[in-house]
C-alpha cells in the first residue's frame, strides 16, 4: 500500500491533478519528505495537527447539538419534561435521529462544498491543499441555527470560502474568518430566515401556522422581545446547554471544557479567550450599572438585555463559542501577544454591546468578531511600532565608528548620531 | 566582575549521541580540502594553479574585494582539485597531503605592545582573518570597519554540542593570546560568556567582560548574548568569534604558525560510539566517522550541529567553522496516519496529542523528516515562546519575505544572523524555512543598503 501510493505520486509528480492526489495521500501517509535547508531536525507539529486538535475540541460540542436538535424539537412538542433525567429525556436514539437527520447533512453539505473548491483552486492555482477548512468546514454546521436549509448553507459557503479567503491567497492569508464570512453572508442574505423564533428547532418552520405550532425562540430572543419571564430555562439549562439555539453553541460546559483542552494544548490562545470574557464581563457590568442608576425603565426595550445579570451574558447565545472556537483563529486575530489582549477584549465588549442594542438579531458575537477581524492588523501595527521606537531610541546612542580605510583603529573616536 | 544573563525563552533540543568525554586521534587524510560555500559572500580569486605545491598557511585564493584577505592551505601538499560549478564558481578546492608537514612561519609581533594595524595585518595574511564574523549581515568582517564590541560565546547549548568545558581544557595560554590581541581591535568591550556553572577556562581569562548565561537554547547563540548585552543599532558593528577559533587564532600569535587542528565532537544517533577526536580544518570526515562506527547506511553527515549546520556526506570534508559532525538518520519514509496519531518519540513545543511535555529529559532520536508539508504562516504566538531576542519573529521573517527594506531595518534585522532563527525554524508548524528567509533577507540589505 504504501509502496503503491509512493509510485501512484512519482506519476503524478507535476501533472494538474497532483496538489489533489497529494491532500489524499498525506492524509492517509506522512509524507516522506525531508529537510533541505536550516535546520535538520524539526519539531512533530504541523498544521494538520494543529487542525486536527481543534476539530477534536470541537466533537463533544457536535455531539451535544446532535442530542440537543432533537431534545428541542420533542420537548417544543410535547413540552419540557418536568423530571428531566440525562438518558431518560437526553441521550435517547429519537433525540439523535432527529439530530442525524438534521446536523449531519449541514456537516456533509459544509465538507463537501467548501473542501470541492479548496481542491479545485488547489489544482487551478497548483499549490498544496491547505488545512484550514478542515476546521471551518466542522465550524460552520455549529454556528447555524438547525433548520437552515442545505442549499441556502452550500450557497453561503461558497461566497465565504472564495470570497472570504481563496481571493486573498487562500489558507492563512484571509483577513475574515471564513466560518464567520459563511454565518454573515447567510444572515444578510436571508435575514427572513435567519433571524425570528422559528429557525432554532426543528421543524418550528414547517409547523408555523398550523394547530401544531410549536415555538422555536431562543433565550436571547425572548431577552429581546423584553419577554424574559416567559420561557422556563433555568441557570443550569443554559449553562449545560438544554435550550435552543445554533447547533453547537448551547452547551458552554463543553466549549468551556474545549476551551480548556486548546489552551493546554497550546493551540489556542489564552489570552485572546481570557480577555474575551472579561470584556464582554465589563460590558455587561456597565449595563447592569445603567439599569440600577435608574437611567432606564422597564418600558426600554433594551431593558431586557440590559438588566441580565452581566455573568449570564457568557452562558446565553453564541458569546462562549464565538470566544473560544472563533475569536481564537489565528490567522483573522491579532499576531502580537499584547495585541491579542486588546482584540480579546473589544470582542467581548462588543459582542455584548450589540447584543443589547441590536433589536433585529440578537446576537452580536458573530458580526463583533468580524469587526475585530478587521481591526486587528491595525491593532498588531501599533503594537510593533511599540518594538520599532523603541529600537530608534537606542540609535540615538549607538556608537558607530567610521570605516577605518587608513588602519589606523587607535585614533578613531566613536561618532554619535 | 561578571553580569549574570537569565534566558527564560527558549527550548533544550535533547538528542540522543551526545560525544563521551574521550579525545582519540583521528587517522591522517590523504585529501583535505576547502568548502568555499563556508565563506559567505567572498568571492575567491585563485592565487595558485591545480598541480602547485603548498605549506601549511599558505595562500589558496583571496578574497576579490579585498586583495589582503588571504584564505590558506590547512595542509602542506599538492593542490589537485579546484571544483567549479556554474559560471565556473569555484565550489571548493582539494590539496593532496604530503607524508612530511611542513607550516609556512609568521613574524609575530609582541602582541602586548603591537598596534592594531599589525594584529590586523598578522590574521589578514596568516588565514585566521575569516575566523571573525561580523554583524550586521553575519559575515565574514569587514576589516576597515571599527567594531564597538566584539562578542564570543563560550556556552554551547545547540543540540549534541561539543562541550566547550572539555575541549578547550589546557587553551589557556591561546585563548588569552587571542582575547589580547583581539582586544586591540576594538574600543569597545570583549563580551564572553560562559555556563553560569561552568569551570570554562573562558571564564578565567583578563581584558574580558564576563557574563555568566543560564537557561535553555538559544541562551548560547552569540546573537542571544549581543541582544541582551548590547543590542546593535544601524550603522555600528560587532564582531563574533566562535571559542574553537580564538584557539587556532592564539596559536598563531604564540608560535607565528597557522595549526589548523581542532578537537571536535562526533555526534548523533547514527554514530555508534559518539567522541571526541582531535583533527584539521578540511580533513575527511570518514576519516574519524567510520573509526566510530554508524548505524546503518541512510544517515546524513552534517558539519555542525543538528539546527544550524550544513549537510555534506560521509566521504565530505570537514567545514571551516566546524567543532561537531552530526550524523542523523534520514527520514525519508512515509508515516501511516503520522498527522493524528499520538506522539511520543519526537520533540514537540505543543501539547496537541504530543506528549515530550510529559518527558522533560528524554533524549530522542530525531530523522531528518520535516513531519509535514510547507504550509503559509498560520499560526501565531508560537515563536516568542523559543525566540529570546526583543524582535518579532514573525513580523521580521515576513518583511524578508515581501522585501521590504525599511521594515527589515526596523524590525531588526540588523542585530540577527540566520542561526538565531534555527530554534523558530525547529517548531514551525508551517515548515517555513526560517533560516534561509533571514540569509536572503540579509544579503538583499547588504546588496542595497551595507
Amino acid at each position: 500500500m504504501k509502496k503503491k501510493l509512493h509510485n501512484l505520486k512519482e506519476k503524478y509528480k507535476g501533472k494538474k491533478m497532483a496538489p489533489a492526489f497529494n491532500a489524499l495521500h498525506t492524509f492517509l501517509y506522512m509524507p516522506n519528505e525531508t529537510t533541505h535547508s536550516g535546520s535538520h531536525v524539526r519539531a512533530a507539529d504541523d498544521l494538520k495537527r494543529t487542525m486536527n486538535t481543534v476539530i477534536m475540541a470541537l466533537i463533544p460540542v457536535l455531539l451535544f447539538g446532535i442530542f440537543n436538535a432533537g431534545y428541542q424539537h420533542y420537548s417544543a412538542i410535547n413540552g419540557f419534561p418536568a423530571d428531566f433525567s440525562l438518558f431518560e429525556h437526553f441521550l435517547t436514539f429519537d433525540n439523535f435521529w432527529i439530530g442525524a437527520i438534521t446536523v449531519l447533512p449541514l456537516v456533509i453539505v459544509s465538507y463537501g462544498v467548501g473542501l470541492g473548491i479548496e481542491f479545485l483552486f488547489a489544482v487551478i492555482k497548483g499549490h498544496e491543499v491547505e488545512e484550514g477548512y478542515l476546521v471551518t468546514g466542522m465550524l460552520v454546521p455549529l454556528i447555524i441555527p438547525v433548520d437552515t436549509p442545505l442549499w441556502m448553507l452550500a450557497v453561503a459557503v461558497a461566497f465565504g470560502v472564495v470570497i472570504g479567503k481563496e481571493v486573498f491567497g487562500g489558507t492563512g492569508m484571509n483577513i475574515l474568518n471564513p466560518a464567520l464570512t459563511i454565518r454573515a453572508f447567510l444572515f444578510f442574505a436571508y435575514p427572513t430566515w435567519m433571524s425570528g423564533d422559528k429557525v432554532w428547532v426543528h421543524q418550528a418552520v414547517d409547523l408555523a401556522g398550523t394547530p401544531d405550532a410549536i415555538s422555536g425562540e431562543t433565550v436571547l430572543g425572548y431577552l429581546a422581545a423584553n419577554k424574559g419571564a416567559e420561557f422556563s430555562y433555568s441557570i443550569s439549562d443554559m449553562f449545560l446547554g438544554f435550550i435552543p439555539g445554533s447547533v453547537g453553541e448551547t452547551s458552554t460546559i463543553l466549549i468551556l471544557l474545549g476551551g480548556l483542552f486548546l489552551i493546554f494544548s497550546k493551540i489556542a490562545s489564552w489570552r485572546i479567550m481570557l480577555s474575551a470574557v472579561l470584556g464582554s464581563l465589563v460590558m455587561g457590568f456597565v449595563f447592569n450599572m445603567v439599569v440600577d442608576a435608574g437611567w432606564i425603565t422597564e418600558t426600554s426595550k433594551f431593558y431586557g438585555l440590559m438588566s441580565l445579570d452581566f455573568w449570564q451574558h457568557l452562558i446565553i447565545g453564541g458569546l462562549a463559542f464565538g470566544i473560544v472556537y472563533m475569536a481564537t483563529d489565528p490567522v483573522t486575530g491579532a499576531q502580537t501577544n499584547r495585541g491579542k489582549w486588546i482584540y480579546g477584549f473589544f470582542i467581548g465588549f462588543i459582542s455584548v454591546m450589540i447584543r443589547v442594542f441590536n433589536p433585529a438579531y440578537p446576537e452580536g458575537v458573530f458580526l463583533a468578531i468580524l469587526l475585530m477581524n478587521v481591526f486587528a492588523p491595525t491593532i498588531d501595527h501599533y503594537v510593533i511600532r511599540g518594538n520599532v521606537k523603541r529600537r530608534l531610541k537606542r540609535l540615538k546612542n549607538a556608537t558607530i565608528f567610521p570605516k577605518d580605510t587608513d588602519n589606523k583603529a587607535e585614533e578613531l573616536k566613536a561618532e554619535t548620531v | 566582575m561578571s553580569t549574570d544573563i537569565r534566558i527564560k525563552k527558549g527550548l533544550n533540543i535533547k538528542l540522543v549521541g551526545a560525544a563521551e568525554h574521550t579525545t582519540t586521534k583521528a587517522v591522517l587524510s590523504n585529501v583535505y580540502a576547502l568548502n568555499l560555500n563556508d565563506f559567505h559572500g567572498i568571492t575567491p580569486k585563485m592565487l595558485l594553479k591545480k598541480g602547485d605545491e603548498v605549506k601549511v598557511g599558505d595562500a589558496l585564493f583571496y578574497n576579490k574585494n579585498r586583495e589582503d584577505m588571504l584564505f590558506v592551505s590547512p595542509v602542506s601538499g599538492e593542490l589537485v582539485e579546484i571544483e567549479r560549478g556554474e559560471r565556473r564558481k569555484i565550489l571548493s578546492l582539494k590539496i593532496l597531503a604530503d607524508k612530511k608537514q611542513e607550516s609556512l612561519e609568521h613574524k609575530v609581533p609582541n602582541i602586548e605592545g603591537a598596534s592594531a594595524s599589525e594584529i590586523k595585518e598578522l590574521l589578514l595574511k596568516s588565514g585566521c582573518w575569516p575566523f571573525i564574523k561580523q554583524r550586521p549581515y553575519d559575515i565574514i568582517a569587514d576589516p576597515d570597519a571599527t567594531p564597538k564590541a566584539i562578542f564570543i560565546s563560550g556556552y554551547a547549548t545547540a543540540p549534541l554540542a561539543a562541550d566547550l568545558d572539555y575541549v578547550l581544557q589546557g587553551k589557556e595560554a591561546e585563548l588569552q593570546a587571542a582575547i589580547t590581541a583581539l582586544a586591540k581591535l576594538t574600543p569597545g568591550k570583549v563580551h564572553v560568556s560562559v555556563g553560569k556553572s561552568s569551570n570554562n577556562p573562558l571564564g578565567s581569562l583578563k581584558g574580558i567582560t564576563l557574563h555568566k548565561v543560564s537557561g535553555p537554547h538559544p541562551a548560547g547563540l552569540v546573537g542571544t548574548l549581543i541582544n541582551k548585552v548590547d543590542p546593535i543599532n544601524k550603522g555600528e558593528t560587532v564582531w563574533t568569534l566562535a571559542p574553537q577559533d580564538l584557539v587556532l587564532i592564539g596559536g598563531l600569535l604564540l608560535t607565528g604558525k597557522f595549526n589548523p587542528e581542532r578537537t571536535i565532537a562526533l555526534v548523533g544517533s547514527s554514530v555508534k560510539t559518539p567522541k571526541y577526536y582531535t583533527t584539521k580544518i578540511g580533513a575527511e570526515i570518514a576519516t574519524f566517522l567510520y573509526a566510530s562506527g554508524v548505524n546503518g547506511d541512510n544517515f546524513r553527515v552534517i558539519n555542525g550541529d543538528a539546527l544550524t549546520g550544513t549537510q555534506t556526506a560521509p566521504d565530505g570534508y570537514l567545514g571551516f567553522y566546524a567543532n561537531v559532525v552530526t550524523a542523523l538518520p534520514e527520514g525519508d519514509d512515509y508515516e501511516f496516519f503520522g498527522w493524528n496519531k499520538p506522539i511520543f518519540n519526537k520533540i514537540s513545543s505543543t501539547r496537541a496529542l504530543t506528549f515530550s511535555w510529559l518527558f522533560p529529559n528524554k533524549k530522542y532520536d530525531l530523522n531528518t523528516n520535516t513531519n509535514g508539508e510547507h504550509r503559509a504562516f498560520v499560526v501565531t504566538g508560537a515563536y516568542e515562546k523559543v525566540f529570546p531576542l526583543d524582535i518579532y519573529p514573525m513580523q521580521l521573517l515576513k518583511a524578508c519575505m515581501v522585501k521590504d527594506l525599511d521594515e527589515m531595518e526596523q524590525l531588526g534585522l540588523y542585530e540577527v544572523a540566520p542561526e538565531d532563527f534555527s530554534l523558530t525554524e525547529f517548531i514551525c508548524i508551517s515548515k517555513q524555512p526560517h533560516q534561509e528567509i533571514i540569509r536572503e533577507g540579509l544579503d538583499l540589505l547588504y546588496k542595497e543598503i551595507g
